[in-house]
């Protein structure tokens, strides 16, 4: 009885109709956000004391990165909740949400090959934080290639969500490879549990990117998941009127 | 929760346990390889395999430094608080190297106990100030007891 809540949250069409006023608001915060993040850290923010202004890819790299984590584990929890409660949506959030933690994987990698070029002096090594992170890439590509493998798309679903599953030991081995072995990446700047190494004029621009990061993450999956819903449901009664109540206008169906 | 579901649950946490564990396992028995690079007292113990290609990595030595007048010739000392180790390079250094700061090289172990680098990257620090804080700030150098590379 305690759990009809949950399984009301996995009605597609329950969850298409809730998040359609979110939208408008999450492309704002983020938009918001991420401008005004970036102006700080680009344009105000000091430079650093030994980088110059090299430092600065960091406001895209940082956030990048935390969210090409934690997306992993938004993808892998959605698998587990498929798996274990047989919810069609929540293998749709997890189908959603490989493609975009895969550009964020690779966006990190990026931005990080661009960064090391004039502060280490190479694009890229092989140590243990960068070697992981280009794991967690194919993990995230593996889990989209298993999503198109199948004709059938339940058995699709299984397969993503154990893969998706068996790969989430690799996020923290990503997180504090930096402490257990010598690499050249170096430590992590913000900290949890004790003082951040960074300046506090430098801090809080990272950190408003962090969160408008974290919008547009938000923003993309739900828009990602909602057209995946539409494409799956394309049958049912209440896609099909509210694609003639929108007429040829909708073209998000196809 | 219903038990058909429990079980699911069960069985999910058993498979993301055991395949964590196998790849724990497997990255414990290869630790050593894990390492990007050789801390000076790795050398001073013996364990680098001579005239083949390895990285050191260590904080430069503050003072070590020493450059030919007339070549690219360079040589600096490493360190990780323990031991110190001798590096050969003929190339031109990354911009970020510095005395006090760490560094990864690329290279061979030679016979008398220095290594030859072919290859010198800088290791930044994970700490950002602006200068006039770096300035005001008694210790400059972010590592140099090489207690921490």
């Amino acid at each position: 009885m305690a759990w009809q809540w949950f399984h009301r949250l996995g009605s597609p069409r329950w969850f298409y109709q809730k998040t359609s006023a979110w939208m408008p608001w999450l492309a704002l915060a983020s938009l918001l956000l991420i401008g005004a993040g970036s102006i700080w850290g680009l344009g105000f923010a000091p430079e650093d004391a030994k980088q110059g202004n090299s430092y600065r890819i960091i406001y895209i790299h940082v956030p990048a990165a935390f969210l090409a984590l934690a997306g992993y584990y938004i993808m892998a929890i959605s698998g587990a909740i498929g798996l274990i409660w047989k919810m069609k949506l929540s293998f749709v959030v997890m189908r959603a949400a490989a493609p975009i933690g895969a550009v964020l994987t690779f966006i990190a990698l990026f931005t990080g090959a661009v960064w090391g070029k004039p502060t280490w002096g190479t694009y890229w090594v092989w140590d243990a934080r960068i070697t992981s992170m280009l794991i967690l890439l194919f993990l995230y590509i593996g889990v989209i290639a298993l999503s198109r493998a199948f004709s059938r798309e339940q058995v699709a679903d299984k397969a993503c969500a154990l893969l998706a599953l068996v790969g989430t030991v690799n996020i923290p081995i990503i997180y504090k490879s930096v402490d257990w072995w010598f690499t050249l990446h170096q430590p992590a700047t913000i900290k949890f549990t004790e003082k951040s190494s960074i300046d506090p004029s430098m801090f809080y621009p990272l950190l408003t990117m962090v969160i408008g990061f974290y919008c547009l993450y938000a923003w993309t999956l739900i828009a990602h998941t909602r057209e995946k819903i539409l494409q799956r449901e394309w049958r049912t009664s209440w896609v099909q009127q509210l694609m003639g109540g929108e007429s040829a206008t909708e073209s998000k169906a196809g | 929760m219903h038990p058909v579901r429990r079980q699911r649950l069960i069985l999910v946490l058993l498979l993301v346990a055991l395949s964590s564990a196998a790849v724990a396992l497997v990255t414990y028995a290869m630790r050593n390889n894990m390492n990007y690079f050789y801390a000076p007292a790795a050398f001073a113990a013996g364990e680098v395999p001579m005239e083949k290609n390895i990285r050191a990595g260590g904080c430069v030595v503050p003072g070590s430094v020493v450059r030919a007048d007339d070549s690219l010739d360079v040589r600096f000392a490493l360190t990780d608080g323990r031991a110190e180790l001798e590096v050969v390079f003929d190339k031109i250094l990354p911009d970020l190297f510095a005395e006090g700061e760490a560094a990864v090289v690329t290279g061979r172990l030679m016979p008398d106990g220095y290594v030859r680098a072919d290859q010198v990257l800088a290791k930044h620090d994970e700490n950002y100030t602006p200068p006039e804080v770096a300035e005001s700030m008694a210790a400059e150098a972010s590592c140099a007891d090489g207690a921490k590379i």
